[in-house]
């Protein structure tokens, strides 16, 4: 098969920056009541880094997402996520009695709200839409706002849960560029819980399999995103058998892997 | 189609036909005047009560007395639901209350009501703050707690302080239902007029309908009953105005 997919057996250890990660999770665990949804789970992301989080349905993707969020207390854990972080839920979640821009400009500090609210809507394409009511907007709409509200306050950590879940494959596909040009531009390390191999393998740096309450598989990739077009297949298939427990054990990455720490 | 069909069809026409009817009855003496004046007298009368001022004066009495009974209820109400929708202690304290409160007619009150103030204007307000209390209460109290939680998360996850996410958050979201007390409480206002001014009123409506009650001036009684329902319509006007530009933001409001 494709030698690119190669590094998939090997362990794959993340890059030894000179910069500390700006998330760090160590023996992570959530409960609800008796049900242990997290356990014991390991998560580092470099600054700037763009992770994908896969997983099967009720696996608690969107339970870790908001631990990193801070929505959810994680009193006495060894958490670390930097201070300044932004939330794009798969409902944009959007004010339905503010305008858009003043959506945008929610919870901004400091000077100049207004023109800073403008022109990151500007820059996800909704200029002509600022002075909206959010419920007259279309679902890519609403998401595209969600986004600019969610940059506009330059985060350290952008976290998305299944953000273009709802829309149609065409828009998803703008979507996706529009979010790699906004990460491109503003250098956030960005987790994107998706359920879609194909948008993993599109936009991510890392990819990460949840499984069982811990990160089960993850795999760096290192080709250019313009030249992925023939990857997700396979991958598509190597998270399956993952998932399935048939992938060789050498498959499944403990974290940390390797040397790194 | 002849004027005639046009007419018979229209929601008018059987309003227009009971005036017809009832004005035929009073002239051909089947309705007495002491049962029911005609309508021609009625609108005599109320052109007579316009322009002797006997109707305007008695009229803002009443007004007088309905707004400050509302506007100490709904304030109540409105900081009542506050307390209670925003603080766990609040509602330990005041929502049993208001559950009890709930159970007992706010009219049957008159008569303690009467004890406590007297015959004077007091109980008149008070009854009206009391009632109109109320509607506003339970309605913002649930539409606090029935704010979108998801919304307040996302606002949360954006770090707006408690202050900030009940102002920009949990109010505008729960004043759709704080406008639907409101409308409730006007109404409830306006009926509890009604009886509190049958208490030894010396002006108002209420004391003009006595009044006429007492000289069976049936068209007096008409003319009163007529200012209420005028009353009632603007009670409801004022709330769908205040609605159509507090609530711009609602779909079925939104224009295209
Ligand atoms: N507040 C809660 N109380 C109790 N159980 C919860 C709570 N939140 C989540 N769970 C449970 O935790 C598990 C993981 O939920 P989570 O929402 O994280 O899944 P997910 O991976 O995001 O799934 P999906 O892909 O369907 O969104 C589920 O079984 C869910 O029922
Ligand atoms: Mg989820």
């Amino acid at each position: 098969m494709d030698a690119r997919l190669n590094f998939l057996e090997a362990p794959i250890v993340p890059p030894a920056g000179d910069e500390p990660p700006v998330v760090r999770l160590r023996h992570f665990t959530r409960r609800f009541g008796d049900n242990t949804i997290l356990s014991d789970l390991n998560l580092d992301i470099a600054p700037g880094e763009f992770v994908a989080l896969l997983g099967r349905s009720g696996s608690g993707k969107t339970t870790l997402l908001r631990t990193l969020a801070g929505l959810d207390s994680a009193e006495d854990q060894d958490v670390t996520v930097p201070n300044s972080r932004a939330v794009v839920f798969q409902d944009a979640r959007l004010l339905p009695w503010k305008k858009v821009w003043r959506n945008v400009a929610l919870g901004l500090r400091g000077g100049d709200i207004k023109d800073r609210a403008l022109s990151a809507l500007d820059e996800v394409g909704l200029a002509h839409r600022v002075d909206a009511w959010p419920l007259t907007l279309s679902g890519g709409e609403a998401q595209r706002v969600a986004l600019a509200r969610a940059l506009v306050r330059e985060p350290k950590l952008l976290l998305l849960d299944e953000p273009f879940a709802a829309l149609d494959a065409l828009t998803r596909i703008k979507m996706h560029r529009l979010v790699l040009d906004l990460w491109r531009a503003h250098r956030p390390a960005v987790l994107m819980v998706t359920h879609d191999v194909d948008e993993a393998v599109a936009l991510a740096d890392r990819i990460l399999v949840l499984d069982a309450g811990r990160i089960c598989a993850q795999d760096r990739i290192a080709i250019p995103r313009g030249e992925r077009g023939e990857l997700a297949r396979p991958y598509r298939e190597k998270f399956l058998r993952i998932l399935e427990g048939s992938a060789p054990s050498d498959a499944v990455i403990p974290f940390p892997a390797g040397g790194h720490q | 189609m002849s004027v005639l069909q046009k007419l018979a069809q229209s929601r008018w026409f059987s309003p227009l036909a009971l005036l017809a009817v009832w004005e035929a009855g009073s002239r051909l003496g089947l309705i007495p005047e002491r049962t029911l004046a005609a309508p021609s007298a009625v609108a005599e009368t109320l052109l007579g009560m316009l322009t002797s001022g006997e109707l305007p004066s008695n009229l803002a009495v009443s007004f007088g007395r309905v707004l400050s009974g509302l506007a100490i209820g709904v304030t109540l109400g409105i900081v009542l639901a506050l307390v209670a929708g925003l603080s766990r202690k609040g509602e330990a304290a005041i929502d049993p209350l208001m559950q009890i409160k709930r159970t007992i007619p706010t009219l049957a009150l008159t008569p303690l009501f009467i004890v406590w103030f007297g015959i004077g204007e007091t109980p008149k307000i008070a009854l009206i703050a009391f009632a109109s209390m109320f509607p506003v209460y339970l309605n913002l109290y649930s539409g606090i707690r029935g704010v979108d939680l998801r919304l307040l998360e996302g606002a949360r996850s954006f770090g707006l302080t408690r202050a900030e996410q009940v102002w920009h958050v949990i109010l505008p979201g729960s004043l759709p239902s704080l406008l639907v007390g409101l409308r409730y409480s006007l109404s409830i206002s306006i009926l509890v007029l009604v009886v509190a001014e049958q208490i030894n009123a010396s002006a108002g409506l209420g004391y003009l309908i006595n009044n006429a009650r007492d000289f069976m001036r049936t068209d007096i009684i008409v003319v009163c009953l007529m200012v209420y329902a005028v009353l009632g319509l603007a009670a409801d006007w004022i709330v769908r105005t205040i609605e159509n530009r507090a609530l711009v933001w609602r779909p079925s409001l939104v224009k295209a």
